[in-house]
């Protein structure tokens, strides 16, 4: 229309003011609803919340030793996933983007996808049935398969999370000309140097867009945990048993602030270390 | 007696069920500037992937220097490629790009730099080593991509249509840069160009292909001047074609006959030669195109340099009956595609 075209400023008010709304009230009204109710208490006696100012629940977390290992477990989970991820994604997200034929790619594509139309909780308790006492994989490794525990949820957090790596890197592999890669060879560079040299260093940004997926999701996980887990507890189990057995919702929220916390330290170093301003 | 530098024989490439390159025989000399001309689908980029190893051949062998290299990998090969997205490494800067082939080889550290500054120098790019390649212009990283190249010390360069993503202006000067640096190495350059022009300034010898298949070979003027067949007549350059009825009625014999726009002389009031009406007036700055409708039936382009006329007077041409005529010597007898392609069989 006309009117809009004389009018850029309105124009643009009519483009964003939805999306605007949405980000202001739904994304940053709830987290910020997150971070004052973390600085209140609950009344022991009553269950009432109180709404004053303090900051006991964040001296209870980083005094008492069970939040300080559960924090560093769940990093130590969350790491462990990314990295499996990674090494699992980079060589498929590869044959998927300059291996396979150009008229095969979609339907790869669709199934790394596939997983993720099929809920999540099934998936979880599918995995419950493989680890089982007497299941396939123990079945598998000779009656001495993992069970459930630490390293269960280890690798059904990989399972569920592993599409999050590969379409970036999928994505990222397919914009890099392959005459990059020709061009290495033909220098002289053998193709694991050429992968080295080359494909790594270009294919940064998208590992980091991977895992900062795959990262935050395992950081807050708490029901792969619940159902594979045995007795291992994540942050987000803590999360989880305060808002119900424990009813202590601002102590759940100075906890969920922790993952919080810990992706914008990420963030921040990956911005300092310069990897994304390469491309 | 030396060894050709590059020789093909019998090469095949088919991509499924697509026929790229259907049987080709080749030999290029040492330190030759040789280029493969053609129209794009012609074959002529699958040759040159062959020949530095991206692809391998359906069938036939790829000699380099006498040594058969058909199922070498890239790097295992003498030969090092100027692509035609230039392909230069991103993240890393100038000087690094253009000492990636030799840090591969494990040329000491002082020595690689010294030789890069050298190379870097030799394309006229001093000073530029600390740049990324994402900060230089096209014509910059086209240079860049030439030093990290020639830098190897390769026996055979391959060129990409290196020259395709530059505008004009800067086409032309770098042409005869590539030339220069040629000369100056004695490297054999392998070039692949759909622009007959670049192909006919540069090239010791040109290759033209139709259909994965060499039409000629020959030096520049042999292959303008005496082309082998229609085709290549009618892709090198623009060709006045006059064949059956047309031939008979303006030459007085029968064939197909070639006579190029710049050797025709136009007259407006001659009473020899063909004649004519003047169909269409082209000004195109030192040369006019008129296109003239022959009485026999057939549409004869011709360039005259604008020595003289201004454009007023070449509008009045317009409609004008006009004579052409010509040396004997430039008509060009062409033989027919059926002998040509015989000729290529054998």
């Amino acid at each position: 229309m006309a009117f809009f075209h004389r009018h850029p400023r309105l124009r643009l008010a009519g483009l964003l003011s939805a999306p605007l709304m949405w980000l202001a009230v739904a994304y940053l009204g709830a987290l910020a609803v997150l971070l004052v109710s973390a600085f209140w208490t609950v009344n022991g006696f009553t269950g009432e919340v109180v709404r004053e100012f303090t900051l006991a629940n964040f001296r209870t977390l980083v005094t008492e030793e069970v939040y300080r290992n559960v924090t560093l477990r769940s990093i130590g989970v969350a790491v462990a996933v990314t990295a499996i991820c990674v090494v699992l994604a980079v060589p498929m997200a590869f044959y998927m983007a300059k291996v396979a034929a150009p008229r095969s790619r979609h339907w790869l594509v669709i199934l790394i996808l596939t997983p993720l139309w099929a809920s999540y909780l099934v998936k979880a308790y599918a995995w419950r049935v493989l680890l089982a006492n007497d299941g396939p994989v123990d079945w598998l490794f000779f009656g001495h398969g993992p069970g459930y525990g630490l390293l269960a949820t280890v690798v059904v957090l990989t399972y569920l999370w592993l599409p999050y790596m590969i379409l970036p890197l999928y994505a990222g592999l397919e914009r890099m000309p392959s005459s990059l890669l020709e061009a290495s060879g033909d220098l002289g560079a053998r193709p694991l140097r050429t992968f080295r040299a080359v494909v790594l260093p270009l294919l940064v940004p998208s590992i980091i867009a991977g895992s900062i997926f795959t990262f935050s999701l395992s950081l807050g996980d708490y029901i792969t945990v619940q159902i594979v887990g045995g007795k291992t507890q994540l942050l987000g189990n803590l999360v989880y048993a305060n808002i119900g057995a424990a009813n202590n919702l601002p102590f759940a929220a100075a906890i969920a602030t922790v993952p919080v916390l810990i992706m914008v330290i990420y963030l921040v170093a990956v911005r300092r270390s310069g990897a994304l301003e390469e491309l | 007696m030396s060894e050709a530098a590059i020789r093909l024989t019998g090469l095949k490439k088919s991509f499924g069920p697509v026929r790229a390159v259907a049987g080709i025989d080749l030999e290029i000399a040492d330190g030759e500037f040789f280029s493969l001309l053609g129209p794009s689908g012609s074959g002529k980029t699958t040759v040159l992937r062959m020949i530095a190893g991206f692809e391998l051949p359906t069938a036939g062998t790829v000699a380099l220097s006498g040594r058969d290299v058909t199922r070498l990998a890239p790097f295992e090969r003498d030969v090092n490629t100027v692509f035609q997205d230039y392909a230069l490494f991103p993240h890393l800067s100038v000087i690094q790009n253009v000492e990636y082939g030799l840090k591969v080889r494990k040329v000491p550290r002082a020595e690689r730099r010294r030789r890069a500054e050298e190379a870097l120098a030799s394309v006229r790019l001093e000073g530029f080593g600390d740049r990324r390649p994402g900060a230089m212009s096209g014509g910059q990283r086209q240079r860049v991509a030439l030093a990290r190249a020639l830098v190897n010390r390769p026996k055979v360069l391959l060129l990409d249509e290196p020259l395709g993503a530059l505008d004009l202006k800067l086409r032309e000067q770098m042409q005869v840069e590539l030339k220069q640096i040629q000369r100056d190495v004695g490297i054999t350059f392998v070039f692949v160009t759909h622009d007959q022009d670049e192909a006919l300034t540069m090239s010791d010898r040109v290759a033209v292909f139709d259909n994965g298949r060499i039409a000629q070979v020959g030096t520049p003027e042999e292959v303008y001047e005496r082309p082998a067949s229609p085709f290549v007549a009618g892709f090198v350059g623009t060709s006045n074609l006059l064949t059956g009825d047309v031939a008979r009625a303006v030459l007085g014999r029968d064939g197909a006959y070639s006579v190029r726009p710049e050797k025709v002389i136009l007259t407006v009031d001659g009473d020899t030669g063909a004649a004519g009406t003047v169909a269409e007036v082209i000004y195109a700055g030192p040369v006019t195109r008129f296109v003239v409708d022959l009485d026999a039936g057939a549409r004869v382009v011709v360039v005259e340099q604008n020595r003289r006329t201004g454009t007023a007077a070449l509008n009045e041409m317009r409609g004008k009956r006009v004579r052409l005529t010509w040396h004997e010597e430039h008509v060009i007898e062409i033989p027919s595609s059926k002998e040509t392609a015989d000729a290529a069989q054998r």
